[in-house]
């Protein structure tokens, strides 16, 4: 049993136009065994919130807290929070040429099991894992995410957590740009591994849509930098069905 | 890498009229000769010097008594059984067919070289092996010349390299000629030590139909500076020109590389990758291709990437794309330099990967494509460990 706690998290990017807020204090505690859906409209800093917690170097944490497990994870480098048991499955992932996927996953997960996967069980493991997701086996040869379609890169997404195995899963908008084969396979493959092991996640997303394959245990509204609204599965229908004109102003719906 | 880049594919227009440098005088015009006194001593300011420091080339350019041998390379050669290696005198009558040097220094090699080597493979042969001609350096504050030929016969198929190592001053003309339909991978590695200056122009002339895959590897030395010229004698040529550096700190790299298309339907591929860390680390890739009017179907694409890795080194790429006939089949180039980039380091750090490990793996990431293409297992194994060592001299 972990916990997940965000404390007054505040966060600002700086670019050429100046520096801005972009969280303005968020607070959410995710326990392991529970699904949280983050749902909010375009700009309400969603991704801001997972790559914070990640530890980007674009964005500066200016106050709060993000304890797992009373530890401070902001005071980690990004490769030892990965170490300590988060996970963010990237809405963008990024190319690495030249670096093969098979590599790429087998120094990966030597450096968060904190030892080399005896080789035998680890294909066996990797082959299993690709089935799963319907990722031909040919992928591993290929360069980190190079070339790939978006619904290939999310694949891969999914991949990664199943065999990182993290305490904590941070999945941004991992339903954008799949198509419906795709985001059942997708969700299946995230629901297998939250029912085989103690793990919390968090869900962003801005669309109820992948809601429907992945039970979500609370619902979040965010909005603003913020968590506006919590609750159960029921916040999700209402979503649906106002979009966030409640919380932005304007119209702007949560269904496709 | 986030970077300016210019990409220009099938384009000939954009090719000239954007990133490409177009030279007042056609790098066709520019003098060759075989007789160090038809060159004048350069001043730094000349097309084909600015880039390079006159000073450490301890007087090679002004010829004169700084200018005269005084010491020998050692060539050992461990060859393919279907290959003939002679030592010849300069009278040889085989020498300087593949083409005249294109500089004062090159040129005060040829006019100083006392006996040459000869690499040949007869017609229809496939040599069995990699043939590797070893080149150790004069020794410290000793200059030598060189001079070394690699001819296949029509249908030969072979493979050299040519592996520097050592101390010393060497400046050398390498030739190679290809017969009609010959394949020829060549890899020239200068692994020198750090006091060596190694000046070298390769010429290669490509024969009807055939094949030559030509690698550049340059690691060690204090100032190297290679300039491969590729020519067809004949239609239907496909040449392919890679290369590989790492400029650690005081380092100067110098490849200049000129493709010239005077025969239809030939190719040519360019692909250069250096990476460069500490201070005065200096790089240097010039890339000329000319296409003439008579080079009709002519395809050529040239591509440098440079991966800076610390503060105080530099990089020059110089793309130059001259085209005097549209009735080709694509000709562009692409010229990128950059530092690390942050979303790569991110991405694997937040995979648990530690930020050394993860600079590795995208420094051999960016190497791979050439490396990949070193079909010699022994030296691609070689060059892998060197690149390790190089990114640990500076504790990535």
């Amino acid at each position: 049993m972990a916990t997940l706690e965000i404390k007054d998290l505040h966060a600002s990017v700086t670019t050429d136009e100046g520096t801005k807020e972009i969280l303005k204090g968020v607070n959410l505690t995710v326990r392991s065994g529970e699904v949280h859906a983050i749902m909010g409209p375009n700009g309400s800093g969603k991704s801001t919130l997972s790559y914070a917690i990640a530890g980007h170097p674009k964005y500066e944490v200016t106050s709060g807290e993000v304890l797992l497990d009373g530890e401070n994870v902001l005071e980690m480098s990004v490769d030892e929070r990965a170490r300590a048991g988060l996970f963010l499955a990237m809405q963008y992932p990024v190319e690495v040429p030249g670096v093969s996927m098979s590599n790429f996953l087998r120094t990966a997960a030597t450096a968060v099991r904190g030892e080399a996967p005896k080789l035998r069980h680890w294909v066996k493991e990797v082959r299993d894992e690709m089935a799963k997701l319907d990722i031909p086996a040919e992928f591993a040869e290929r360069s980190v995410n190079e070339g790939f379609s978006g619904g290939e890169k999310k694949r891969h997404e999914i991949l990664q957590l199943a065999l990182l195995k993290p305490k904590f899963a941070v999945l941004d908008e991992t339903d954008s740009g799949l198509d419906v084969d795709a985001l059942r396979v997708v969700s299946q493959a995230v629901n297998d591994f939250t029912a085989s092991n103690d793990v919390g996640v968090m869900l962003i997303t801005h669309y109820t849509r992948i809601l429907k394959h992945i039970q979500p245990d609370v619902v979040h509204v965010f909005a603003e930098g913020r968590v506006v609204e919590s609750g159960g599965k029921e916040l999700a229908d209402e979503l649906e069905e106002q979009g966030y004109v409640k919380y932005v102003g304007k119209a702007e719906p949560a269904a496709l | 890498m986030t970077v300016a880049e210019n990409t220009t594919e099938n384009n000939v227009r954009s090719a000239l009229q954007e990133g490409a440098v177009v030279p007042e005088t056609s790098r066709g015009e520019r003098f060759t000769g075989y007789d160090v006194e038809a060159f004048e001593v350069p001043s730094g300011r000349e097309e084909n010097w600015r880039f390079t420091p006159l000073k450490r080339l301890r007087g090679l350019h002004k010829g004169g008594d700084a200018a005269v041998a005084t010491g020998k390379v050692t060539l050992s050669v461990d060859a393919a059984p279907e290959v003939t290696v002679e030592t010849v005198s300069r009278e040889d009558e085989r020498l300087g067919k593949a083409g005249a040097p294109g500089d004062r220094v090159s040129a005060q090699a040829y006019s100083s070289f006392t006996e040459a080597t000869v690499v040949s493979v007869g017609a229809d042969t496939k040599a069995s092996k990699p043939t590797v001609l070893t080149v150790t350096g004069p020794g410290k504050d000793l200059l030598a010349y060189g001079h070394l030929q690699i001819r296949l016969a029509p249908y030969a198929e072979a493979s050299v390299v040519l592996d520097h190592r050592g101390s010393g001053t060497y400046a050398d003309n390498v030739e190679f000629i290809t017969g009609e339909g010959a394949r020829l991978t060549v890899i020239s590695v200068q692994d020198w030590e750090d006091d060596a200056v190694h000046v070298s122009e390769h010429h290669v002339s490509l024969g009807k139909d055939s094949l030559v895959k030509h690698t550049v590897v340059t690691l060690g030395g204090d100032l190297v500076r290679v300039s491969p010229t590729a020519r067809f004698a004949a239609p239907g040529g496909d040449v392919e020109l890679l290369g590989l550096y790492f400029a650690d700190a005081g380092q100067h790299q110098e490849h200049r590389l000129f493709v010239d298309h005077a025969q239809p339907h030939c190719k040519s591929h360019v692909t250069y990758k250096g990476a460069l860390q500490g201070d005065d680390a200096r790089s240097v890739w010039i890339g000329d291709v000319l296409i003439r009017a008579a080079a009709e179907g002519t395809d050529t694409f040239e591509l440098n990437r440079n991966l800076v890795l610390t503060e105080g080194a530099r990089a020059d790429s110089v793309p130059n794309l001259e085209i005097e006939t549209g009735e080709i089949e694509g000709a562009g180039h692409a010229s990128a330099t950059g530092r690390f980039d942050d979303e790569q380091l991110f991405y694997l750090q937040s995979r648990g990967i530690d930020e050394p490990t993860a600079r590795r793996l995208v420094v051999r990431g960016f190497f791979f494509e050439i490396l990949a293409r070193i079909d010699v297992p022994e030296l691609r194994e070689r060059l892998e460990a060197a690149i390790e060592d190089e990114l640990q001299a500076v504790g990535h």
